[in-house]
């Protein structure tokens, strides 16, 4: 595939009619988040439509990133931090101190912002997350890992030196096998926090071509602070402020005509 | 106007280009103006005037293009200022055409030869116009000040423009039937006559560009309308 079709595809697919309503994936309600004593974030109330693509946009500090480490536990690794309210993923109530976080982890994969390759080969990479969770032969592994680099568009770059390191990988590279690495465990949510900040243009192409095609099959957020990009790769889009949500809307609305004089200010670059 | 950005330098690109657009307005303006008076007063030279103004326009649009362009290169423009450049390109386009239909009533000056003059069809002409010049300078003013119900004014008040048309068209094929001779002067005339209302749909045409950019959707609603020309006929002896 040549760079130019990448770009030319991923701005084709923006849809100019919005999608109709998704049926939720995450639901969250009446959300509060503190690190310790900072009341971080606000009284969220918003859904992740299935198989859709939600960015988080608002300056430094807004709590887009919380909200995202929110929606796997990830806050958990930290004394001190707390959610309260009600954060659903289908059935599972993800606030559940009683619920397994590796199970969670692994149907809410996250992707951050700089590439993390694990210090071992590329085939490596993918397999030691699938090992975590399940036993099986070397033939069905050898199918998962291609199947999952495939799924990362890296695939064919890679298939003749599986063995190498993943961190031999250029850094568009390096986040594509992270991103490959995710999808490996069959996720049904996939987080990105700032997955291109450290990556060139070409290489945010191809991430942003391939978050678009993973929206057929998993519910995606994405955290940005590239207004172009969450313009160009999400169906809904999330301002926040200050640790609120003030305004969550389609996409195509939001860039185009917001509602909230806020939105306007921020995403005009008036303040932030 | 919302407040200032934080790179400075995008302020000042979209106020360069509504002092382009706002000049380029007050320039179609005279010629709108000045064609009329040429037709009026049967002055060719001032008719040649307005011809050679075209080109100044017809240059505006082009600079107003080719910032607009620009400056969406530059900064990638979102909602309010996104809209705000879409418009100006958009209003260029409409006052070029204006621009050029003026030209064309300049064009016709030299062509009127006939002494015939009857000062009826003069003061309709001039009716029309004053009409649809205080139409155009409505909705630049609207445009400028981003006064919606100002320019809503406009996009309402095209009806009567469109009447007073129809209502040439009928005396000027009344003219014709009487006397072959007048064919020429009336058919001058009656372009001359559709150019004018030609630019009122265009200051209705700016109406919509500047609520799209003050409302961020497109206008839906019908505009009332008064052109019956299409279907215009006359009996002779009526």
């Amino acid at each position: 595939m040549t760079e130019l079709s990448v770009s030319t595809t991923a701005a084709s697919h923006v849809p100019q009619v919005p999608l109709p309503e998704a049926p939720p994936k995450v639901t969250v309600r009446s959300l509060n988040f503190y690190y310790g004593e900072h009341h971080a974030l606000k009284n969220i109330n918003l859904t992740l439509g299935t198989n859709r693509v939600t960015a988080f946009i608002g300056p430094s500090g807004c709590g887009k990133s919380t909200l995202l480490r929110i929606f796997n536990r990830m806050y958990d690794l930290y004394p001190g931090q707390r959610a309260v309210g009600q954060l659903m993923l289908d059935q599972t109530n993800i606030l559940d101190p009683k619920l397994d976080l590796n199970l969670l982890r692994a149907r809410v994969g996250m992707v951050f912002q700089k590439p993390t390759p694990f210090p071992m080969t590329i085939y490596e990479n993918i397999a030691f997350g699938i090992r975590l969770y399940e036993k099986i032969s070397k033939s069905e592994m050898d199918d998962r890992v291609e199947k999952a680099l495939r799924g990362g568009a890296l695939w064919n770059e890679v298939k003749d030196k599986l063995n190498a390191s993943g961190l031999s990988l250029s850094g568009g590279q390096q986040q594509r096998l992270c991103i490959a690495r995710t999808v490996a465990v069959r996720p049904e949510v996939i987080l990105f926090d700032e997955p291109c900040s450290a990556l060139d243009p070409i290489s945010t192409a191809k991430v942003e071509e391939l978050i678009q095609e993973l929206s057929e099959d998993y519910t995606i957020a994405i955290v940005t602070h590239n207004m172009q990009q969450a313009a160009r790769v999400s169906d809904k889009t999330a301002f926040m402020y200050l640790g609120e949500l003030i305004e969550f809307d389609d996409t195509n609305k939001i860039f185009t005509s917001p509602s909230d004089r806020r939105t306007q200010d921020y995403i005009t670059g008036r303040f932030g | 106007m919302a407040s200032e950005h934080t790179a400075k330098a995008f302020d000042s690109d979209l106020q360069e280009l509504t002092r382009l657009v706002a000049e380029m307005g007050g320039l179609v303006e005279r010629m709108i103006t000045e064609s009329v008076d040429a037709l009026i007063r049967r002055d060719v030279a001032l008719g040649k005037r307005v011809v050679a103004a075209d080109i100044e326009i017809d240059n505006l649009q082009r600079v107003i293009e080719e910032r607009a362009v620009l400056t969406i290169a530059r900064r990638q423009p979102m909602a309010i200022d996104l809209r705000e450049i879409v418009s100006a390109m958009r209003v260029a386009t409409d006052l070029e055409r204006i621009g050029d239909l003026a030209k064309n009533m300049g064009k016709r000056v030299a062509a009127l030869e006939s002494d015939f003059q009857p000062l009826k069809l003069i003061r309709g002409l001039e009716h029309m116009t004053d009409l649809v010049l205080s139409q155009v300078k409505s909705v630049l003013d609207a445009y400028a000040a981003h006064d919606l119900p100002a320019a809503m004014n406009v996009w309402k008040g095209d009806e009567e423009v469109d009447a007073i048309c129809t209502s040439l068209f009928r005396e000027l094929l009344t003219y014709m039937m009487e006397d072959p001779r007048n064919i020429s002067f009336c058919i001058h005339l009656m372009f001359c006559a559709k150019n004018i209302e030609r630019i009122g749909d265009h200051a209705t045409n700016i109406a919509e560009t500047v609520f799209y950019m003050i409302e961020g959707q497109q206008i839906t609603d019908k505009r009332p309308k008064g052109d019956m020309t299409n279907f215009a006929t006359t009996v002779p002896g009526t």
